[in-house]
């Protein structure tokens, strides 16, 4: 084996011992603990309110408008803070860079709302 | 306790970093046509964005020719400086400009002109008419022109999600028709799967090497060429995305289908501008980089050049869909840019290029033909749709003759030449065998390419039997230009090569 493949023997231990581990704690509670089954116990675990509706039912398109423009300007801020800490270093070209980045975003934002994409249907 | 001491606020003393930072020098001149493109697509984007009222039908487009015909200047000139100062690169070795990468500036902006022409009468007739359809166009291209000029297998990768995104929604553009949807949403699982697959490759050169930079891995591998398995690992997974990218068998499965249900422009678009990034990716980083490293990619490159010729020649002939069989020939074509990649030298290359400008500009015409012939509705593709369409428009059925001609490689045109410098170069190196498999395809597909043009002349008038009132084929301004300059160029350069033929030879790739 390479020297190269041998740095990811540490992976490959490091995932069996998870699996073992993961295993063994499930193996010892199932063997230890009472098994009373109420109807209550089987239902799906979401948050502590009882589950309304099935597992299947649609969910809003409308939302991932708002996933898109998330990460739009997540992606944004991500580039803007390393900025905004070096910008003394970066001086007038960093600052000329952030704003043609920032001004095509911003195009990108009157198209979407212009296009009546905003809007809430 | 413990929640004390965690809810405390730390007490931040802000550090200001005065190291200087070495901002690498940019020549803008060496990414200029990529960025006038960008430019003009965000021109049109406000345009569209902005203006209340609707302008005047054809501005969109003509915005876009323009854009394209000033990068086409711009790259022109690039053209004569790298004769005149020779090849080199920038920002921070980044972007390489050589003959090379301006070869493929100059052809990608040729397909949008080209492109922009043939949409406008398409998108007017099937009142899809928006800057939309065109600012995708130009994103697209500027990310092919970033392919083809990139010196960091990342900034490749860059440049095919560019071309590859805008790709998608393009296919999609006719969102009136399920076909092109499913078109669309095909080739989006599909292309991200193979990106996955590029990028993995990336990873995998990366931990050979410990370079993404392709001047640094080619020295490296210049002077102690090695072979492990996580370099050969590399050289796989990048030949699978960007084999899928060139629609190379054995990934060709989306080709058909998504050439298809897109709209009939944007499969010219693809066929002819994806097609020909991807392969400017593939010929830099498989001929200039891993050069050294031939042996061990060479075979590969032969059987996947041996089973796109034969699979794309073959399945073309039971197709009864034009745009299925040109798919298929399209898939074929590939099988010859790939001969002059196995052949693994400057004659190959060279050859190789040729083999793209011819191919770009006739299957342009070709589908430009096609989506005339569509008619409104942009449906009536069968086979059947062209039974005595000489009778009917001799002249456009001249026209696509000649394309069809062209693409079987019939002399005195410009696909003949394109085949005789690829074959020619298999030769050269001595591969032989793969030379008599080339042109057995070749043979197979003249079939299927003349039973087209036997169907055009020698049967009678399908439409005139039935009775039906038929919906005549009209042939807008813009688009009958289109056909011009492809059907000149196709016969031009079949009969007098020179000129291109210096053009893709000077075209070399920058050597570090």
């Amino acid at each position: 084996m390479s020297e190269f493949l041998r740095q990811y023997l540490t992976v490959a231990i490091f995932a069996g011992a998870a699996v073992l581990m993961v295993g063994a704690m499930l193996g010892v509670g199932r063997l230890l603990r009472p098994v009373r089954p109420q109807p209550q116990k089987y239902l799906n675990y979401e948050c502590g309110v009882d589950p309304v509706g099935v597992g299947w039912s649609q969910s809003q398109i409308r939302y991932y408008v708002f996933a898109l423009l998330f990460v739009m300007f997540d992606v944004e801020a991500v580039f803007i803070f390393p900025w905004a800490v070096r910008l003394e270093a970066l001086k007038v070209f960093g600052l000329v860079e952030m704003t043609i980045f920032i001004a095509i975003l911003a195009l990108g934002l009157l198209y979407a709302w212009r296009k009546r994409v905003l809007r809430w249907v | 306790m413990i929640f004390a001491v965690a809810l405390t606020p730390a007490v931040v003393v802000a550090q200001v970093d005065q190291s200087p930072i070495n901002l690498p020098s940019i020549d803008y001149g060496s990414i200029l046509p990529a960025v006038v493109l960008i430019g003009g697509a965000l021109l049109l984007l406000a345009l569209g964005g902005l203006s209340r009222k609707r302008p005047a039908p054809g501005t969109y487009a003509l915005v876009t020719i323009v854009t394209a015909g000033v990068a086409l200047w711009f790259s022109f000139k690039l053209w004569d400086q790298v004769d005149a100062n020779r090849a080199r690169t920038t920002i921070a070795d980044a972007i390489v400009v050589d003959g090379f990468s301006v070869f493929f500036m100059v052809l990608v902006c040729a397909t949008v002109v080209l492109g922009a022409l043939l949409a406008d009468g398409y998108l007017r007739r099937e009142k899809l008419e928006g800057p939309e359809y065109y600012v995708l166009m130009l994103l697209s291209a500027s990310g092919g022109i970033l392919m083809a000029q990139a010196n960091d297998l990342i900034v490749v990768f860059l440049g095919l999600e560019i071309l590859s995104i805008a790709l998608y929604v393009l296919a999609g553009y006719y969102r009136r028709k399920p076909a092109s949807q499913e078109a669309a949403i095909k080739y989006f699982v599909l292309g991200a799967f193979s990106s996955a697959f590029f990028l993995y490759g990336v990873a995998l050169v990366y931990g050979a090497t410990g370079s993404t930079n392709l001047g640094d891995i080619s020295g490296l591998l210049r002077e102690r060429p090695f072979t492990n398995g996580v370099l050969l690992a590399g050289f796989a997974f990048l030949l699978v995305g960007l084999g899928f990218k060139v629609a190379a068998v054995p990934f060709h499965m989306w080709t058909p289908d998504v050439y298809q249900g897109a709209p009939t422009p944007v499969t010219g678009f693809m066929a002819a501008g994806a097609k020909a990034a991807g392969f400017a990716a593939l010929l830099r980083i498989f001929f200039s980089t891993f050069g050294p490293e031939r042996l061990d990619w060479q075979p590969i490159v032969w059987a996947m050049a041996v089973a796109t010729l034969l699979v794309g020649s073959v399945l073309a002939i039971v197709q009864t869909d034009i745009k299925r069989m040109l798919a298929y020939s399209s898939i074929s074509h590939a099988g010859y840019v790939l001969v002059g990649l196995q052949a693994a030298t400057d004659r190959g290359v060279a050859g190789s290029l040729f083999y793209l400008l011819a191919y770009t500009f006739m299957v342009l015409g070709s589908f430009g033909i096609v989506s005339l012939v569509g008619r409104r509705g942009d449906e009536q593709h069968s086979l059947d749709t062209y039974r005595g369409l000489a009778a009917r428009r001799p002249a456009l059925a001249l026209v696509f003759t000649v394309f069809l001609l062209a693409q079987a490689g019939v002399p005195l045109t410009s696909g003949f030449l394109a085949k005789f410098y690829v074959i020619g170069a298999a030769v050269e190196s001595h591969s032989y065998a793969l030379a008599v498999i080339a042109m057995l395809a070749a043979v197979i597909a003249a079939f299927f390419y003349l039973r087209v043009i036997v169907v055009m002349y020698m049967s009678g008038d399908a439409s005139a039997a039935d009775g039906a009132p038929e919906d005549p084929i009209r042939v807008p301004v813009a688009a009958g230009a289109a056909l011009a300059v492809t059907l000149a160029f196709t016969l031009i350069v079949g009969f007098l090569p020179s000129v291109v033929v210096d053009f893709a030879r000077n075209a070399t790739l920058l050597r570090l």
